[in-house]
């Protein structure tokens, strides 16, 4: 996702010059470097500054620019919390938030490098919109739509390499602030958003290998949520199976059961996620998100799928 | 891109000459007076922090900055010390930018105009009132500038307070790596935080200019009152950096109970201090 975001950022800010990226002391990775080779007014590193990376891009947007910050997701929003509340969110500026390696990506790194409950407290902001692209393909068109958008503060959550395409065969296109359809069925619907589809995309394989119709959903819009879109997911199955890598406070699974308990929804409803725990553990992505419950035969040995 | 040539010039020099330091002197002592009437409408407001940067205020937005429209400038104010925004609200009101109404709707419901500048009202450039916030924001506001070619200058006071903020060193630092020579910073060095004096609870915050110099930037020390130094400081800069006026100045500044008494920071006078205020008020000349 990140080298996907660096090309399309590239190709717009060709030819946008109101484009501008505000990193604070990250490698830029892929087109990113190319963009700074020829356009170096327009791309800018604070240092390791992140209060004043967010500060100045509120300054920039207020002042006619389009600027993105860019850094691991955990600078983008703890360090500098209330310049993004009160510079971006408060005077609802459109500054997009590129946060790399949301959840557990950094899974070498420690509990520092975790934003493991970044969702929570983008979602938390009033104006703030919250994007997480299930894959590359994804995060192209969210980043085509960041790049334009007029509405406010975005926070893109977007995955650090490796992620597959799984949107190809999708019905329907990306949309902001609308649930996804990657396949439908009728029986089960997984629930999924960012880099973890993948395990969602295998929990529905499995599924469909024990003759069930399945709907395999990406929520890639967190805030605004598409409420009615989760409605209608709940009243046309029979089970919806939620798949996310982030903390269970104000998690797409916690929204789904509010939903549901609104809506009167009769449907079983499974949640995985992260533990709210910080796990003292270190391996490859898979193991991490692993020592939190998040691994295919474990959300498999729940749902009765083995 | 290039760096705008903002070094002062044959019409900064005319302007200089043109400087009124008398009708200076009788604008502030008007707003001192406007500001304590609304006091007597509504408690909730700052009267010490707007007495302290009253001349630096009137200075920036009748002297400094450009208007070429009635109500429009290429230029930035920005009050980064939002708690000394109804200096900003009464001068506001005088340019026709804010309507008489505003101002006796501040801070009652149905009004706009709060304790501490909300972008979005007319004559608001950012929204603060949370200190630390305005360095960052006026050296992105300064770089955009720049970035588009155009010869906006962004003038920024900000509180001694709030250089004890982090992120008011992370803005100024990024500020002098970008030579932004339009931004010019004013310091409002009354020597008091919400709590104490700042020269003994924090002496290590003194001295502040070498502290901005040492960050890469011009700058000066001046008497935060006398409209004549401080103006002549402006013009005087060089170019090339950001420009910081460190103004040394008093809190309360021209009623005799008020200055340096930590409690008037926020509160309000009672009638009977409200008409010793009025009749001690006198203009100020430094």
């Amino acid at each position: 996702m990140r080298n996907k975001f660096a090309d399309v950022f590239y190709e717009l800010g060709a030819s946008d010059p109101k484009l501008c990226i505000v990193v604070a002391d990250i490698s830029p990775a892929g087109s990113i470097a190319k963009f700074r080779t020829e356009f170096p007014d327009r791309f800018i590193n604070t240092g390791v500054a992140e209060q004043i990376m967010i500060g100045m891009c509120a300054g920039m947007a207020q002042r006619g620019l389009r600027p993105f910050a860019y850094t691991i997701a955990t600078f983008t929003l703890y360090r500098p919390f209330e310049f993004v509340r009160d510079d971006l969110c408060y005077q609802n500026l459109p500054v997009t938030i590129v946060g790399i390696g949301g959840g557990v990506t950094y899974s070498t790194l420690g509990g520092t490098h975790h934003a493991q409950e970044d969702i929570a407290i983008a979602t938390a902001i009033p104006n703030m919109s919250v994007i997480a692209p299930c894959d590359p393909a994804e995060a192209e068109a969210a980043t085509r739509w960041c790049a334009t958008q007029t509405r406010g503060p975005v926070y893109l959550r977007l995955g650090k390499a490796g992620e597959p395409v799984l949107t190809d065969g999708a019905p329907e296109p990306w949309e902001f602030g609308k649930l996804r359809h990657i396949s439908r069925g009728s029986d089960v619907c997984v629930l999924t958003y960012g880099p973890v589809a993948k395990m969602a995309a295998d929990v529905a394989e499995r599924y469909r290998a024990q003759g069930k119709s399945v709907s395999l959903v990406c929520a890639h819009t967190l805030k605004p949520l598409d409420e009615s879109g989760i409605v209608e997911v709940l009243k046309s199955h029979d089970q919806v199976v939620v798949v996310e890598e982030t903390s269970p406070y104000a998690s797409l699974g916690s929204r789904v059961k509010q939903l549901a308990w609104d809506a009167q929804a009769t449907c079983r409803i499974d949640t995985f996620c992260l533990q709210d725990e910080f796990i003292h553990h270190y391996g490859d992505h898979a193991e991490l998100l692993a020592a939190h419950g998040l691994e295919l035969d474990a959300i498999s040995a729940k749902l009765n799928l083995m | 891109m290039k760096h705008q040539d903002l070094s002062p010039g044959d019409a900064h020099e005319a302007r200089r000459n043109a400087f009124d330091a008398a009708a200076a002197r009788a604008r502030c002592m008007r707003y001192r007076r406007r500001i304590l009437d609304i006091s007597q409408q509504v408690t909730a407001l700052h009267v010490a922090p707007a007495f302290s940067c009253t001349e630096i205020v009137d200075l920036i937005y009748n002297e400094l900055m450009r208007w070429p429209e009635a109500g429009q400038s290429p230029d930035v104010f920005l009050m980064s010390k939002g708690h000394g925004c109804m200096v900003q609200y009464v001068i506001l009101e005088e340019m026709g930018i804010l309507e008489r109404s505003d101002l006796d709707d501040y801070c009652k419901p149905g009004g706009r105009l709060g304790a501490h500048p909300d972008f979005g009202v007319p004559g608001i450039a950012a929204s603060t009132g949370s200190l630390g916030h305005g360095m960052g924001i006026a050296t992105g506001m300064a770089y955009a500038e720049r970035a588009q070619a155009r010869d906006g200058l962004v003038y920024l006071v900000l509180s001694d307070g709030e250089c004890q903020e982090g992120s008011t060193w992370e803005g100024a630092m990024m500020a002098a790596n970008l030579k932004l020579e339009n931004l010019i910073a004013f310091v409002d060095l009354n020597d008091f935080s919400g709590l104490e004096r700042m020269s003994e609870g924090h002496p290590a915050f003194h001295p502040l200019l070498e502290k901005f110099q040492a960050f890469g930037w011009e700058g000066v020390k001046v008497n935060g009152h006398d409209a004549d130094a401080i103006e002549a400081a402006v013009r005087a800069r060089s170019g090339g950096k950001p420009f910081v006026v460190v103004s040394e100045t008093v809190k309360g500044k021209g009623v005799s109970y008020m200055e340096h008494v930590p409690i008037w920071h926020y509160r309000a006078p009672s009638p009977e201090e409200y008409i010793q205020a009025c009749e001690e008020l006198v203009e100020i000349s430094g």
